[in-house]
């Protein structure tokens, strides 16, 4: 479904990535870990368009399409989602109507009809459920207020209404007490199926108790250095990320 | 430029779309203005000698004033000799039904995607079309008549209820208020009327469409409603103009009048022809509205989203004399290009325990000016007087001002008034994360702006709530369709 060959990026002319290779197949779920700025958070922008950041070398392949050559708002509708690690508010806007116009603009794109008011209903408390989401909380403005645990379910809930091709969980985890981690990690199980990628950028291994990874990725100076199945993420739990970067260094 | 600054750009640069140019053969009076024009006008109307009379009174006042310099716009002298003070449609015979009305009317209303056959239609708009400054069709006059309530235009009040004309025009604004008010007082072509009776509650919306028509025309209409004891209405004002080159002067005066215990609501949508993206052209709107709570409990609220002219200077305001009355200012004002707003509103607290309420959201992109200018004034008899305002200013791009001007005289140690004030920019985060979501820039921009703008969209009736969002939209951004 989607891969990164070579991926080298910039921002504010300081490099950032340094040659990412990744292939991520329908179905599965990646854990990107890593320190403080080995460039988990830029790999997610770059994948989902953000303009600060510059691609210099490689390429990435989405489902058979030049993912570099399309807009943010058009790899959204092709079906890439990323849930934000500090959702933006909103003020006005409930989460409701916006995504009702998310929803919408993906389906003109996809040569689909509106939603009308009520498939739409339908649609939003099926998946609220899912999510284990309150409606009063969708009828507010969107994020304004919200908790941080909120805001991250909101995020959830968000995902389950655009049923991406691939997810991006950009730090899902931080600020998250254990059941709020517990509930929203609930919702992307219930969301994982066959035809549907996850990657998840993370610190801490804590989230990949709930949601297992069948790979994991260590990021460090912009390069994956190392891969696994989830006793990796357990392994850099029990021994920090120093146990890595010595081993980068003797390499 | 960095790429989300060209998109603003590309959004806000998008050229006026209801660009037209009916031909309706015009009934002129001659270029400029004298005591001659007025008389052309007063005859033309075939008006009876008392308000000859004022208007003259009118015209002598507002030669010897100046043309006030205090608003916080700029554009070169206006010649007001060089203004066509009275253009009419001709009217053949009196209009019997739509099938009468001139077919080049209904083809502007069509365009204006609203039609008077789809306003009949509609549940319970009463539609008073004004277009070049005489009205042409009046609907559901018949029913509203059952009621008592008395809703024309202006030139058929003066003969048909002169006395009401007589005693409340001029009760709100004075001839002598200020120089656009003297003028429009001298000049007024036509408007509406409107009077609800004693303990009438108006069962729909009244609303008058307005369009500018002829070049060089000068409109000047004059709306009086009168709420007696006990009454509501609701009146909603809307306006769209043709694309031209030369810049139009707008001057209208509105009186609202409020008895005991009555209340008028009065909503406006105001997209006149802003001028092109080079700050040509344009409709100059120079508007004196005010309202006067004269009785105890009665309230008037003023809505207002103004997105068109080239300069719009206005500030509909509320007198509060009677005790425990009510004013309301909710306002949107959205600058673009070149355009430049300074507007706001007057509370004046006269009677006790009045309360007044200001929220006022200022939208400016492109190289406007966007000016917020109110005044809360509290009179010494003003017991336990309480105003509340809000004024927030959104930027869009970094080209553009925003203004506040908050006057606030307080001469009763009772009263308690509260100013808030914000200002903010649109972030590249909130349009990333709509992007992020498969909303295009455009969609994301309007989705910002009608949420920002929403605590005064929701004033609004509905049908008209509408409608203002899409001028939003369609003011904002960039060039769909």
């Amino acid at each position: 479904m989607l891969t990164i060959k070579n991926l080298q990026a910039k921002v504010a002319e300081k490099q950032i990535l340094n040659g990412i290779d990744l292939k991520v197949n329908a179905g599965e779920v990646h854990a990107i870990m890593g320190p403080n700025g080995s460039g988990k958070s830029t790999l997610a922008s770059v994948l989902s368009g953000r303009e600060d950041f510059e691609v210099t070398e490689g390429s990435i392949d989405f489902k058979g399409k030049n993912l570099l050559e399309l807009s943010p708002e058009d790899r959204a509708r092709e079906g890439i989602f990323m849930a934000f690690q500090y959702p933006v508010e909103i003020p006005g806007v409930s989460t409701i109507n916006f995504m009702k116009t998310a929803l919408n603009q993906i389906r003109e794109y996809r040569g689909l009809p509106s939603l009308d008011a009520v498939s739409f209903l339908q649609l939003m408390k099926e998946r609220m459920n899912l999510v284990e989401i309150d409606q009063s909380l969708l009828s507010r403005a969107l994020n304004e207020g919200f908790s941080g645990g909120e805001k991250k379910r909101n995020e959830i809930f968000q995902m389950a209404m655009l049923e991406p091709r691939l997810a991006i969980l950009d730090e899902t985890d931080s600020g998250l007490d254990i059941d709020a981690l517990r509930i929203v990690a609930n919702g992307v199980n219930k969301l994982r199926n066959k035809n549907n990628a996850i990657i998840v950028v993370t610190h801490y291994q804590r989230l990949l108790d709930y949601i297992v990874p069948d790979f994991v990725h260590v990021l460090y100076n912009g390069k994956i250095v190392k891969s696994g199945t989830k006793d990796l993420a357990l392994e850099l739990e029990a021994k920090g990320y120093d146990w890595i970067k010595n081993e980068v260094a003797v390499a | 430029m960095s790429k989300d600054n060209q998109v603003l750009e590309e959004i806000t640069s998008k050229e006026y779309e209801h660009g037209w140019n009916v031909n309706l053969e015009a009934d002129e009076a001659p270029k400029g203005l004298n005591e001659d024009t007025v008389r052309f006008i007063s005859a033309k109307k075939g008006e009876p000698e008392w308000l000859l009379e004022w208007r003259l009174k009118a015209f002598s006042l507002w030669e010897k004033m100046t043309e006030p310099q205090w608003a916080n716009v700029n554009h070169p002298p206006i010649n007001y000799q060089e203004i066509i003070y009275y253009s009419a449609p001709k009217k053949k015979v009196t209009l019997g039904g739509l099938d009468e009305v001139d077919p080049e009317l209904i083809k502007t209303f069509e365009k204006l995607g609203i039609s008077i056959t789809e306003q009949k239609r509609l549940t319970g708009v009463a539609v008073d079309a004004v277009i070049d400054s005489v009205s042409v069709a009046t609907t559901f006059k018949d029913k509203l008549g059952e009621l008592g309530i008395i809703f024309c235009s202006f030139s058929e009040a003066v003969r048909e209820h002169p006395d009401l004309i007589k005693k409340y025009l001029g009760s709100v604004v004075p001839i002598n208020d200020n120089y656009f008010a003297a003028l429009n007082s001298a000049v007024f072509s036509d408007g509406s009327f409107c009077y609800i009776p004693k303990g009438v509650k108006c069962p729909m919306e009244l609303s008058t469409y307005f369009r500018i028509n002829a070049a060089n025309t000068g409109q000047f209409e004059r709306t009086l409603i009168i709420a007696d004891e006990g009454s509501y209405v609701s009146y909603l004002e809307g306006c769209t103009a043709p694309m031209r080159d030369e810049n139009q002067l707008h001057a209208a005066v509105v009186e609202l009048y409020t008895m005991k215990d009555a209340e008028i609501k009065y909503s406006t949508v105001q997209n006149w022809y802003p001028g092109d993206k080079n700050g040509k052209g344009g409709i100059y709107n120079f508007v004196t509205k005010r309202g006067l709570c004269a009785g105890d409990h009665s309230k008037i609220s003023w809505t207002q989203v103004e997105t068109g002219s080239a300069i719009t200077w206005k500030y509909p305001s509320c007198i509060l004399k009677g005790d425990y009355s009510v004013g309301e200012f909710y306002s949107v004002a959205v600058t673009n290009n070149y355009q430049q707003a300074d507007t706001g509103t007057k509370m004046i607290h006269i009677g006790k325990n009045t309360r007044s309420r200001i929220v006022s959201k200022g939208i400016s992109a492109g190289k406007s000016q966007n000016s917020y200018r109110g005044q809360v004034h509290v009179m010494k008899r003003a017991s336990n007087a309480r105003n509340h305002s809000q004024c927030d200013s959104l930027l869009m791009g970094d080209q553009c001002g925003a203004h506040t001007f908050p006057y606030i005289d307080v001469e009763n140690n009772s009263a308690r008034i509260e100013h808030e004030a914000t200002t903010s920019k649109i972030g590249e985060d909130q349009i990333f994360y709509c992007l992020q979501r498969g909303i295009s820039e455009e969609a994301a921009v309007a989705l910002i702006v009608n949420g920002y703008a929403k605590e005064v969209l929701n004033q609004l009736p509905m049908e008209f709530a509408v409608e203002a969002q899409k001028l939003l939209a369609l003011t904002l951004e960039g060039s769909v369709g």
